[in-house]
């Protein structure tokens, strides 16, 4: 086996950066390069704005629905991203109304760490979930900026919604910039924990998670946690859902 | 008790010892976070003036944390040696740093007076530090452990190489254990985040590395970083188990949060201790860190309030040593944003680990390392590689390319390494650098030469199988 097929052996077996090659006891300049693209993009996906208004129409075109627009107690970027308690609670001015009848779900967009995997992917997976839950009360969808998952029991507890779907923008990696996670939880309510929600991560077609394959397993979650009357470890350990 | 400290023509109040540290600390995210910082420039001054003057035996007298209920703060006290505390008992924090930054406080020194320092007294003194201060103490600190390598003798930097793999795939893994040995890396430990906790993946890793260490004859040790509990049932079925490792932090309740008791940690010690695989020593223990840990469990309450993060840091390397690790590393950038903030925040709190843990007596090293969300970038890591380098760091951690594609964030890649050695004239742990010369991987002027994977061909024949 000569040299250049075995490191091309070993770059297939694996996404890691290895047989980068050298330039003394340093990486190449084109390596530099690809590092700094990859880091410039994983960064800008953390600090480009959502942009709300291109967002909310194609939101409204996925799900037919009039789309609401709230924001977290964090001022900005650099309040977000230090305190995350404030993008986990709801501006003190949000005006959000239970509907007469309540809702049985409640779908937050939220940016979270990367704008882009929402302004990217949100729309799409919902107009892919939607269909799939006939017959649901889902309340017109909410846009949430400098928001963390917990925002989304705040939301969902306001509207009276049984459980709540919060859409948000991953922590993005040097090999993932645009990862959507969803978060589902039963009975949306001020001080519940982590091991109370469900979650599907990855969701960033071509590379991660299809849509239709990201609103099957969702939709499958969200009737059982309907059913049952419950999110979390309880809900996972049936392995029903998940398969 | 209480203290007040004048600055400006402002006179600032500080009730307890642990408000008093958490004042005195250097800005950082984390602390504001929790609520115990300094709320200006001036009260961080007043809390630090106030705390050079206090004396070193007051840390004995008043805990930060609560030990009725926190088994950390009974194991400060309880292991805290007199005798060797007696040659700075008269001392203050400030006298302390004045003391350690002395001519004759040398290696045999500092080592001899590690029983007699608290986690609290050395915290103090850190936040009286300067980063040159940081660097140039803990230089003169000599931590030495062995197993199949002997790691932190004086001119050495070794490496923990990080194969890890996003679905723990023995190929891909293979593919990045390849590339770090080509770089000469892994004296500290080969040591894989395994994406899973399942047991059978586990002792599949295990064997993975294990058989690849016998196939190419290297002195390395291997351990696959899974919870303690789970170490102890591989153990127990004959696992061929290098060192047992746990994530440990400064206070009973955080660990509580990691699923951990000392005891287990003492069970899983003795077990591993007995199947003596080690050959230049018999340290067993391998232990991550980091500062903001307990604060993320809610476990970070102290007497009156919040403790800061990095005197819980410190707290949690008086675990660490109770159990005669071979390594121990903080996690330094790992944890966020909203406990360090930016690169400036991240090389200090790196540097407050490393001189705590030595002057502990623990065998420290740093995983330099950030996420996309903090305020760093490559150029702040390769600030804080070359300034533990200098301060005489017993290891520190790699990735191919810098860029852990499991974990999902930035350590530090073989190259790195090879540059600060060179740079400043440092070399690999003496077993495995033997090893290294022997397979062609060191030439003459110590560097390590770009070879092909054929160099390996006990471990890449039979890839393309």
């Amino acid at each position: 086996m000569s040299a250049p097929d075995a490191w091309r052996l070993l770059r297939q077996a694996t996404q890691a950066r290895v047989g980068l090659g050298r330039a003394g006891d340093a990486l190449p300049t084109a390596e530099i390069l690809r590092l700094d693209a990859a880091h410039a993009l994983a960064r800008d996906a953390v600090h480009s704005p959502l942009d709300v208004d291109t967002l909310a129409a194609h939101l409204q075109e996925a799900s037919g629905l009039d789309v609401v627009r709230v924001a977290s107690e964090a001022a900005d970027r650099a309040e977000y991203l230090q305190r995350p308690d404030l993008g986990r609670r709801l501006a003190e001015d949000t005006e959000l109304d239970a509907g007469p009848d309540g809702w049985d779900l409640a779908v937050v967009v939220a940016d979270g760490l990367s704008a882009r995997a929402v302004q990217s992917h949100a729309a799409g997976l919902l107009a892919a979930l939607l269909p799939r839950l006939a017959g649901w009360a889902v309340a017109p969808p909410v846009v949430a900026t400098q928001a963390r998952v917990a925002l989304g029991d705040d939301v969902g507890a306001r509207l009276g919604a049984a459980m709540v779907l919060v859409l948000v923008g991953e922590r993005p990696g040097m090999s993932a910039p645009d990862s959507l996670g969803a978060y589902l939880t039963w009975g949306p309510r001020a001080g519940l924990v982590d091991s109370e929600r469900n979650c599907v991560s990855n969701i960033r077609p071509p590379h991660g998670l299809s849509y239709d394959h990201a609103a099957e397993v969702l939709a499958a979650l969200l009737t059982e946690s309907r059913r049952r009357g419950l999110s979390g470890v309880e809900l996972k350990d049936t392995g029903a859902a998940l398969g | 008790m209480s203290w007040t400290a004048t600055v400006g023509g402002h006179s600032y109040r500080f009730g307890g010892l642990r408000d008093l540290l958490a004042k005195a600390s250097p800005p950082r995210s984390g602390d504001v976070l929790a609520g115990c910082a300094a709320s200006s420039a001036a009260e961080r001054v007043a809390a630090r003036t106030a705390l050079a003057d206090l004396p070193l035996t007051h840390f004995l007298d008043e805990p930060v944390v609560d030990p009725d209920t926190d088994d950390v703060t009974r194991l400060i006290l309880d292991t805290h040696d007199a005798e060797a505390f007696a040659p700075v008992r008269s001392l203050t924090v400030g006298g302390l740093r004045d003391r350690l930054l002395a001519w004759d406080t040398d290696a045999a020194t500092l080592s001899a007076l590690a029983p007699g320092l608290t986690p609290e007294m050395v915290a103090a003194v850190a936040k009286l530090c300067r980063v040159a201060d940081l660097v140039g103490i803990a230089a003169k600190t000599r931590v030495v452990t062995g197993f199949r390598t002997t790691v932190g003798l004086p001119g050495r930097l070794a490496t923990r190489l990080q194969p890890n793999h996003p679905t723990d795939d023995p190929v891909g893994i293979t593919a990045s254990l390849v590339d770090g040995l080509l770089h000469g890396s892994g004296d500290a430990v080969v040591g894989i985040n395994p994406a899973t906790d399942r047991p059978a993946t586990v002792r599949a890793l295990l064997e993975l590395i294990d058989d690849a260490r016998q196939r190419i004859d290297a002195p390395v040790q291997s351990c696959v970083l899974t919870h303690v509990t789970t170490t102890l049932d591989l153990l127990a079925e004959g696992a061929p188990i290098d060192l047992v490792f746990q994530s440990v932090a400064g206070t009973q309740a955080a660990n509580r949060g990691f699923g951990v008791t000392l005891d287990q940690l003492s069970e899983a010690r003795e077990a591993a201790l007995a199947l003596e695989r080690g050959i230049v020593g018999n340290q067993v223990m391998y232990f991550e860190t980091g500062q903001g840990s307990a604060l993320s469990a809610d476990a970070h309450h102290g007497v009156g309030g919040p403790v800061d993060q990095q005197t819980l840091e410190a707290r949690a390397y008086a675990v660490c040593r109770a159990f005669d690790p071979l390594l121990v590393n903080t996690v330094v950038g790992f944890i966020g944003p909203e406990y360090l903030y930016d690169g400036k925040q991240i090389l200090r709190a790196g540097l407050e680990d490393h001189f705590c843990g030595k002057l502990l007596g623990v065998p420290m090293g740093v995983d330099v390392c950030y996420t996309n969300h903090a305020e760093a970038d490559a150029d702040d890591m390769d600030t804080l590689l070359v300034t533990l380098a200098t301060a005489g760091c017993s290891f520190v951690i790699c990735v191919p390319g810098g860029d852990d594609v499991m974990l999902a964030y930035q350590s530090l890649s073989f190259t790195d390494v090879l540059g600060v050695r060179q740079v400043l004239g440092l070399r690999p742990a003496p077993e495995f650098e033997s090893w290294l010369a022997s397979v062609g991987l060191l030439d003459d002027a110590g560097r390590v030469p770009p070879l092909d994977p054929g160099a390996l061909p006990a471990l890449t024949s039979g890839l393309g199988r």
